[in-house]
């Protein structure tokens, strides 16, 4: 019977993995949130670099005081730019209206979009802006082609070119596929120290998406060990009631 | 009192006035006449395994749902402007919403799971048979009840999977011929989902359906009670009986069964509480990435497709490229399953003593429901809409195949059984033929004869191979 069951796994195996080969390759984002410090970085690159054009309308500002260990005081004068109070959520200054003019497309709103996009795609998606002339906003994306979103990140990336190599069909046509990413001019950060940015931008907007999974795994292993216990006396009192029948 | 009775009756160590108090009850109610009659004094069979854990998690878990329904209900919006802010206000800023809300959502996921294992475990040891013909149909009610409850329940958080899952099972009433269109707009109270749809799913969500579904849980229980439970042996405990009328092989519910549970329902519970704790989406598979997104009538998804556990369904909706036949195929899926007592008439209740290929129709019975559930959360390309419609002929083979097996049939019978079912499979793929995927088609051809040559060409010419074994007088302990 195991070995029925996993033969049938090993045929479904490439199933699966062919499931998987769609699109660019995502680069891991290898998000720890445990690290408060990288939490309390991302929340200061995502008010100055995001909230300008994109709210989190769901986060208020006291909670992720709470959560990254940071006063009312200190969420004054390093978090709030808007004129909101702590107990606020983080709405952005930009009227929707103008911000649908300016950019065709209003910014969504970034509370859950780690969890409709998951962690690896906003990561890869931050450091895949290209140059690209016939952009309007004179940039493009890998992960997301067309997008109307600039490239906000560029004076801490730098600017890159994107490198496509030629395919051939077999009819002899030819079509281009994305190879990889250059550094064309250089920005405030080295590429390793752009790289924490754009994963402490995208431990925040992780934290943002489900804040309690910061405390949710303390408290599902205490109740997980509560149950081991009462399971050793249920198990037991079960014995010795069973104990005649046989 | 206690040293009449020759033993220590815990009622007595208050001095007695619970015992008053009971009796005084029992005057004016029968509280002790139903505890005996349901519970201390209801013979369950000793054998119970693994398998009958379920029947108690499943009530558990509607209590579950209905408890931290009520509370969810108390800060939810069910408009089209809030609903969505509403979820995520009980998930940030109700005190414990999150974790009641993760209770909700996760237990409609693990509800369907038990629910699953619960009817598997009712297929193997043959427990649809006579007498308890209509405990399986009560049963299969409550499953009806149930997806109609969760389908309901998955508009309310008005993202984008609630809203365009929604808009395509609406559609299927579309289908019906003549009133498919009135009936459709009907159901949605406007001429797409809107507000006035999301207000009525949640009524019906909240009030409707779980009126429905206790009423139903309340008959299946009683229907329970009076035929006696079935067990893994498929032999009625009630022939042997001792001079007292009781089952010589019959436990009282309580305490064997009731401790017994207890020990299943704690390791449930933290299975449960992992997925709670440390992955309430379960990789998007109880809670789907493009539902936290809000629902926009104007952004139709890449791709749709309904929660896991329609995946069976949706599959075989979608094996027939006609949104008719695909809707009849979906119907008659599920309908196929309340007669299952009339299709599988063998005297041979248990699969122990069922012969091998019934054993392995199951076993493939299971892996075709499974594998149509991937299936049917895969965008639909060609080639997994192939695979779909021959896992579809199999699924429904599985019943021909049960009828098959009700009793001995002649070597002819078998053969031209087998020659009948091919050529209808064959005949459909002849008028659904598309030239360009003719390969294809003509290699998936396979499935449906390899299986039908396993499960009726087989046995024509090794009847052994269906040969039931002696199935014992009474329950074995193993």
């Amino acid at each position: 019977m195991k070995a029925i069951v996993c033969a049938f796994l090993l045929v479904l195996l490439p199933v699966f993995a062919h499931a998987q080969d769609q699109g660019i390759k995502l680069e891991s984002a290898n998000v720890d949130l445990s690290n408060t410090a990288s939490l309390q970085r991302g929340a200061k690159f995502f008010v100055n670099y995001c909230m300008g054009c994109h709210s989190a309308q769901y986060v208020r500002y006291n909670r992720v005081g709470r959560d990254l260990g940071l006063n009312d005081a200190q969420l004054q004068s390093y978090l709030i730019f808007t004129g909101s109070k702590v107990t606020d959520t983080m709405v952005s200054a930009m009227p929707p209206a103008d911000a649908q003019k300016w950019f065709s497309v209003a910014p969504p709103d970034l509370s859950l979009e780690s969890r409709s996009r998951g962690a690896d795609w906003i990561y890869t998606y931050l450091k895949s802006f290209y140059l690209d002339p016939k952009s309007g906003t004179g940039v493009n994306n890998v992960v997301f082609p067309k997008v109307s979103m600039p490239d906000v990140l560029w004076e801490l990336q730098g600017t890159q070119k994107a490198l496509f190599s030629t395919i051939k069909n077999p009819d002899g046509s030819t079509y281009q596929v994305f190879d990889h990413l250059e550094l064309v001019t250089s920005g405030k950060l080295t590429p390793e120290q752009f790289d924490r940015a754009d994963r402490d931008i995208t431990s925040f907007l992780v934290y943002i998406g489900d804040p309690v999974m910061l405390k949710s795994r303390d408290l599902g292993l205490r109740v997980i060990g509560f149950l081991i216990i009462f399971f050793v006396f249920a198990y037991l009192l079960k014995r010795e009631i069973w104990k005649k029948i046989h | 009192m206690s040293a009449e009775k020759g033993k220590r009756d815990y009622l007595d160590v208050t001095g007695g006035w619970l015992h008053r108090l009971r009796d005084w009850i029992d005057a004016r109610f029968p509280m002790t006449k139903f505890w005996n009659e349901q519970v201390a004094q209801y013979y369950a069979p000793k054998n119970f395994n693994f398998w009958y854990f379920f029947g108690s998690i499943a009530l558990l878990i509607l209590v579950n749902q209905i408890v931290t329904g009520i509370f969810l209900a108390m800060n939810y919006k069910p408009a089209a402007a809030s609903a969505f802010a509403s979820v995520e206000y009980i998930m940030r800023d109700v005190n414990w919403g999150w974790l009641i809300r993760y209770m909700h959502s996760v237990g409609a996921s693990m509800f369907f799971v038990v629910v699953y294992l619960h009817m598997f475990r009712g297929v193997m040891y043959g427990s649809y048979k006579k007498p308890r013909e209509l405990l399986w149909i009560f049963g299969m009610l409550i499953y009806l009840a149930l997806m109609a409850e969760a389908f309901m329940g998955y508009l309310l958080p008005w993202g984008q999977m609630s809203y365009w899952g929604a808009n395509v099972i609406i559609s299927l009433f579309g289908a019906i011929p003549g009133i498919g269109s009135g009936l459709e707009q009907w159901v949605r109270g406007d001429f797409y989902i809107s507000d006035i749809t999301l207000n009525r799913f949640f009524a019906l969500h909240v009030v409707a359906v779980p009126l429905v579904l206790l009423g139903l849980v309340v008959f299946h229980l009683i229907a329970l009670h009076e035929v006696g439970s079935n067990n893994p042996d498929g032999v009625e405990i009630k022939k042997h009986k001792g001079a007292d009328g009781i089952p010589l092989d019959g436990i009282p519910f309580h305490p064997y069964y009731t401790i017994k549970d207890i020990c299943g329902v704690i390791i449930f519970i933290a299975i449960f509480s992992a997925i709670i704790f440390f992955s309430p989406g379960l990789h998007g598979l109880f809670l789907e990435p493009a539902n936290f997104e809000p629902a926009n009538a104007l952004k139709t998804p890449a791709d749709i497709h309904p929660l896991w556990y329609f995946g069976p369904y949706y599959a075989i909706l979608r094996s027939i490229p006609n949104k008719g036949l695909g809707a009849l195929a979906l119907l008659l899926s599920i309908v196929i399953l309340f007669v299952l007592p009339w299709i599988d008439r063998n005297p041979v209740k248990s699969i122990r003593y069922r012969g091998l290929l019934y054993r392995g129709l199951l076993f493939v019975f299971v892996l075709t429901f499974i594998v149509l559930g991937y299936i049917g959360m895969q965008p639909a390309t060609p080639f997994w809409a192939e695979i779909g419609q021959r896992l579809s002929e199999m699924y429904f083979l599985f019943f021909a195949v049960s009828w098959v097996y009700s009793k001995p049939r002649s070597r002819a019978y078998l053969v031209i059984t087998f020659i009948c079912v091919m050529a209808v499979i064959s005949l459909f793929d002849w008028v659904s033929w598309v030239p360009s995927a003719a390969v294809l088609k003509m290699y998936s051809w396979l499935i449906p004869l390899v299986y039908c040559s396993i499960f009726l060409l087989l046995p024509a010419f090794a009847g052994k191979f269906i040969e039931p074994k002696p199935v014992p007088e009474r329950v074995t302990m193993k």
